[in-house]
């Protein structure tokens, strides 16, 4: 057997003879020169159909690839001309006049026309086409009504195209966040002649969005796609708007693993990662020209209770739970400080909208609720779980809310953490006394967070009903003649939401990246949204993160 | 029926002799003996973790965090500022007993499943072994979460899920030697003597095989520690703020950099445990071998 | 001999059917379905993604089309990945994973056998510890932890190596391979150390030394044979554990394999992609398993009798 030694050792050699070689120029350092940005985006997209995925990592390509008729801008967050040059409201701002981009091109060169929009809404509300985001354009009228399947016939949508250049929107009532949602994926234009090449309009399983087939009206256009391995986009030369473009391409990777990401990063592999380790956060904020940006990002953290069951039934204990909360050590300690606590459910500063805040830490007052609902001191407590899916953060708020529940309290709560599906099961089916949850917006407005607490409402899973807020929500708000009554309207509504207490807010995301000094035009907002139009690379003298 | 039971003290008499025997040679054994006392050590620390630990196991501090090792925090703190030291002791408990009694479960039911088919041989061995064939291909995560879904959260299940895995490779391997040791002389010998299969299992083949399973059966006991991590996360397993070895480790890894005695500890104390069942188990193995005695 | 092989791939096709059986009615009794995301999901839509999948048809009727598209090789579009047939993800992730999986293994027998091998020839020396004892540190290094260190030192604080990528730089194989490896040399340098001391002491191996025979010879002619046996039954389930193994891996190196969609597709409820890993699995258990036993009776050729060569 040893006689086969030999030859055993000289399998290996191509591996060791691998061992010389050097690691040759790093991605940062080639990506500066060409004018290419090695992006980190978190997980291999779904897909690219804009109808069809949902996600994040699939809104940053979609992003790069296609144009809805508005863009934001990266800096205000403001609607900017995309697919449409400009648009005008009607007097009773319900119908929307939209004149398309004279220079709008698909990457084939053809015009981007109004038709394209009205059959690509068409297309996204086709309940055959089980988009999961076609509750977006359910402001335009008769759009709920065909994606449920109440009307059949497309011509009742309130889209319509006046000729090649203008599109006529018309809404069921004014809706002041329309434009946003103009720049959600399930809202853009596809090429309805390459997606009919590769099969029927609503068909989910074609191949039009391979590379090769795609066709797209964004500032870019794909150029190869390896599963797990990354995406590459190359600049849109048909883009109306090509001359803004300063990125010759972009190279998407799916990092999953966030601890490997920060790696890739340090050696100079990546130039924007999707997230950051929590424990590296320290050492990265006493870097000098620190690659680390955090920013308040639109969404809130917040705990479920179930209303339903003893004793959350009762508004002091749940009250009397949140009380106890030491939301700003929990923040400062456990999540090194990036997080600012959250006394409500909608994020503060969403376009001035400021949210009530009833609350603070108070253990005295904790108890004496508590001890007025019958549980003095913790005596005859029953005993709760707490329920979350599983991940290195949640884990740790729970470690922390678990023990300050103990110490002012004096109560048990038992820790309950659950694999995503079974956890989102759960959470639909009120299968728990207490639950994880979050909520990032899908356009800033606090309708998009309060709209949750309606009576019987999808994402509602407290069991929180009250007449007098769905009237507020669903009919006072919208008819609010001015954006400072609606927000007094939302304002009113949070106070009774969080006098009640169906959920505990603990604190409010925020978006963490690290960003090579080499990347220009990438601001922080509020929403996370990068616009890679407006990003170039600047040659500076190439950085090693030396950390302690 | 005279037979029989002249037959069955035979054996029980000899059983002891052997076992006496190998207490005798395994005394004598340094490393052996040494890993035997860690292992007790171990065990007896567990046992009475409730009043040796320094400080309540969820016992908090979050202004302190993380800190170094120190004089009031022998191995240190992890973020939350629990004494590092007191979670290595009370994840002790759970490791340990996830460790010894999933193993055992594992190895009653592999060494008995690996022997009968390799003894047997035939359409018997056949059918038993694509049965383990089968567990192998099996989906092991939808496997736990229905478990979960079942069954609910406890322990003892935690024990059944790892026990029904680990078995499966155990079985694999006593069959293989069962196959090569029935061929010999002395097996044959033995069967030509008209002893039955059972006493020829129990009396000449487990013996002999035990060198392997006692090795397969002391690196079980760690990767099951392991395991349990990863059921744990699946959310089987235990929760917090109960703790084990296997989860310290993972939580550990994730700060290596940062922290690094939130992995350096929890690994040693693993480690150490391996080390001790690796020299007991190759002393056990020297001591139980029959044949070998004389090299 | 190949009556036998003949006859243990006959064996494979109702493992495998039991095997997509079980699998097929374990996922669908699993809580969550493929459709459910963090935002509640729309009744209508809901409704019209299950039909597009067949989810609509009764539980038996699902499962005799899956039978039928799986006797013609379709494995089903994928739910996760909408546009993407299962047979694809497959066909996409193998060679990064068949190949890590190779070089694990060559690295795994052979440091591990040969760390093994010399240990048992001094039981009790220097010569045996040392080996051993980087053996069982190895194994007390899970691929998540020994992966990320490795990184640390070759690639952070050395930057000999890449930190990740498969096939995109020079050397990044390396790291990829050793860490997955690790875990497998260990075990091998254990059961083959103690397959090899058992065979030491056997009847035929004095018969040989009394020979006259030198001791290398006596190693090598007589005693590996019998010594890898143990090792050899380890090895088919470890090759096919390797793909499930691996999932760690070709995480925290960015590899595009096939471990990633097979975890992630429990992780998504990703029925047909579940279903299909399972599937091809099952297939290569039963084939490494097979290769074991024959290897196995190749190692002892008392055993050959028994597969009708003599």
């Amino acid at each position: 057997m040893l006689r086969y030694l030999p030859r055993f050792l000289l399998l290996l050699a191509p591996l060791l003879g691998l061992l010389a070689c050097s690691a040759g120029e790093s991605n940062v350092a080639q990506g500066n020169r060409d004018g290419i940005l090695h992006f980190g985006n978190g997980s291999e997209p779904q897909g690219l159909d804009p109808h069809v995925v949902t996600g994040v990592p699939e809104s940053k390509l979609i992003d790069a690839l296609f144009e809805g008729l508005t863009r934001k801008n990266p800096w205000t967050l403001e609607p900017e001309p995309g697919a449409a040059a400009s648009w005008e409201f009607s007097e009773d701002r319900r119908v929307i006049t939209f004149h398309m981009q004279p220079q709008g091109r698909w990457s084939n060169g053809e015009p981007v026309t109004a038709h394209d929009f009205v059959w690509s809404w068409r297309r996204a509300l086709d309940p055959a086409m089980g988009n999961l985001y076609a509750y977006m354009l359910y402001p335009v009228l008769n759009a709920e009504a065909y994606a449920t399947g109440k009307i059949d016939d497309p011509e009742m949508i309130g889209v319509r195209a006046l000729d090649d250049m203008t599109l006529e929107v018309t809404l069921n009532e004014p809706t002041p966040y329309f434009l946003q949602l103009m720049d959600h994926y399930s809202s853009f234009a596809v090429p309805r002649a390459t997606v009919e090449q590769f099969g029927e309009a609503t068909d989910r399983f074609t191949r039009w969005t391979r590379a090769g087939n795609i066709v797209s009206n964004g500032p870019f256009r794909l150029q190869k796609w390896q599963l797990n391995r990354r995406i590459v986009v190359e600049k849109n030369p048909h883009y109306w708007d090509a001359d803004t473009v300063r990125l010759n391409g972009v190279v998407f990777y799916p990092t999953e693993n966030v601890v490997s990401e920060e790696r890739m990063f340090r050696v100079n592999q990546l130039h924007v990662t999707n997230d950051v380790p929590l424990a590296k956060f320290p050492d990265y904020r006493k870097l000098e020209n620190s690659p680390f940006v955090e920013a308040p990002y639109l969404g809130t953290y917040f705990y479920l209770l179930n209303t339903q069951r003893p004793p959350l039934d009762d508004v002091r204990v749940r009250r009397a739970l949140s009380l106890a909360l030491d939301r700003d050590s929990l923040t400062r300690n456990v999540l090194y400080g990036s997080n600012d606590p959250a006394y409500a459910i909608t994020p503060p500063g969403t376009l001035g909208y400021q949210p009530p805040r009833l609350f603070s830490h108070d253990p005295e007052q904790a108890r004496q609720l508590l001890a007025e609902a019958g549980y003095p001191g913790g005596a005859g407590w029953p005993g709760l779980e707490l329920t979350y899916n599983t991940s290195e953060s949640h884990r740790k708020v729970a470690v922390a809310v678990q023990q300050m529940w103990k110490d002012v309290l004096n109560i048990e709560v038992t820790l309950a953490n659950q694999e995503w599906k079974v956890y989102l099961d759960s959470v639909s089916e009120m299968n728990f006394d207490i639950a994880r949850r979050g909520w990032i917006g899908d356009y800033v407005d606090p309708n998009n967070f309060l709209d949750m607490y309606i009576t019987g409402g999808g994402n509602n899973n407290t069991g929180f009903a009250d007449p007098v807020y769905d009237e507020m929500i669903l009919r006072l708000a919208p008819q609010a003649a001015t954006q400072e009554e609606r927000f007094a309207i939302f304002h009113e509504a949070e106070t009774r939401l969080m006098e009640q207490m169906p959920i505990i807010p603990i604190y409010t995301y925020a978006s963490k990246h690290l960003v090579h000094p080499s990347v220009q035009g990438m601001p922080p907002n509020l929403m996370d949204f990068v616009n890679m139009k407006y990003i170039h690379l600047e040659q500076v003298p190439l950085t090693e993160f030396e950390l302690e | 029926m005279n037979t029989l039971a002249d037959s069955e003290t035979l054996v029980a008499e000899q059983g002891t002799s052997l076992w006496q025997d190998a207490w005798r040679r395994l005394r004598k054994n340094r490393l052996a003996l040494f890993g035997l006392c860690v292992l007790v050590f171990f065990v007896l620390i567990a046992l009475l973790t409730p009043w040796l630990a320094p400080y309540a196991h969820d016992a908090q501090n979050l202004d302190l965090g993380a800190t170094p090792p120190s004089a009031a925090h022998w191995l240190g703190t992890d973020i939350f500022g629990r004494d590092l030291l007191t979670q290595i002791m009370y994840g002790g408990r759970i490791s340990l007993a996830v460790g010894f009694v999933a193993t055992a479960v594992a190895l009653v039911i592999g060494v008995t499943w690996g022997a009968v088919a390799g003894y047997v041989g035939g359409r018997v061995d056949a059918i038993m072994m694509r049965l383990v064939d089968i567990l192998y291909a099996l989906p092991f995560m939808i496997f736990i979460v229905l478990l979960m879904v079942v069954f609910g959260r406890n322990l003892l299940l935690l024990f059944l899920a790892i026990g029904a895995v680990e078995w499966l490779t155990m079985a694999r391997i006593m069959r293989g030697q069962v196959q090569s040791l029935r061929q010999q002389e002395f097996v044959e010998a033995a069967i030509s003597l008209g002893l039955s299969p059972a006493t020829i299992v129990r009396r000449h083949l487990v013996p002999n095989a035990l060198g392997p399973i006692i090795v397969y059966t002391t690196l079980t006991i760690p990767s099951v520690m392991l395991l349990e991590a990863f059921l744990s996360f699946l959310g089987l397993g235990v929760q917090p703020p109960a703790t084990s070895w296997g989860l310290l480790i993972s939580y550990g890894a994730e700060t290596m950099e940062e922290y690094p005695w939130l992995l350096i500890f929890p690994g040693a104390a693993l480690t150490l445990t391996l080390f001790a069942l690796n020299f007991l188990g190759d002393g056990l193995r020297d001591a139980l071998d029959v044949r070998g005695s004389g090299d | 001999m190949w009556r036998f092989v003949g006859g243990r791939l006959l064996q494979a096709i109702p493992v495998i059917l039991a095997v997509v059986t079980v699998t097929f009615f374990l996922v669908r009794v699993a809580p969550g379905g493929p459709f459910d995301s963090e935002k509640a999901v729309i009744p209508e839509v809901k409704a019209a993604l299950e039909a597009q999948y067949r989810l609509d048809l009764p539980l038996g009727q699902q499962y005799l089309a899956y039978l039928g598209d799986l006797a013609h090789g379709e494995l089903g579009p994928s739910f996760k990945y909408p546009g993407r047939s299962v047979n694809e993800l497959i066909a996409a992730g193998l060679p990064a994973t068949a190949e890590l999986g190779a070089y694990a293994l060559l690295v795994a027998i052979v440091l591990g056998g040969l760390a093994g091998v010399i240990a048992s020839l001094k039981p009790n020396s220097a010569q045996d510890y040392i080996p051993m004892s980087i053996a069982m540190i190895g194994i007390c290094m899970p691929t998540f932890l020994l992966g990320p260190l490795l990184v640390l030192v070759f690639g952070i604080h050395l930057e000999w190596l890449p930190v990740s990528g498969w096939g995109d730089m020079p050397g990044d194989k390396i790291l990829p391979s050793l860490t997955l490896g690790a875990a497998y040399a260990a075990y091998i340098a254990r059961l083959s150390r103690a397959g090899m001391l058992e065979v030491m002491s056997q009847d035929y191996i004095r018969t040989a030394r009394a020979k006259g025979l030198p001791e290398w010879q006596v190693v090598t002619r007589h005693a590996l044979r019998g010594g890898l046996i143990p090792v050899v039954a380890f090895l088919g389930p470890a090759f096919a554990g390797l793909l499930a193994g691996s999932f760690v891996v070709e995480t925290i190196f960015q590899i595009p394999g096939l471990g990633r969609f097979y975890v992630q597709a429990a992780f998504n409820r990703d029925y047909t992609m579940i279903l299909g890993t399972t599937v091809f699995l099952s297939t290569l258990i039963v084939l490494f398993n097979l290769l074991s036993d024959i290897l196995a009776a190749w190692l002892n050729p008392r055993l050959r009798g028994q597969y009708g060569e003599a």
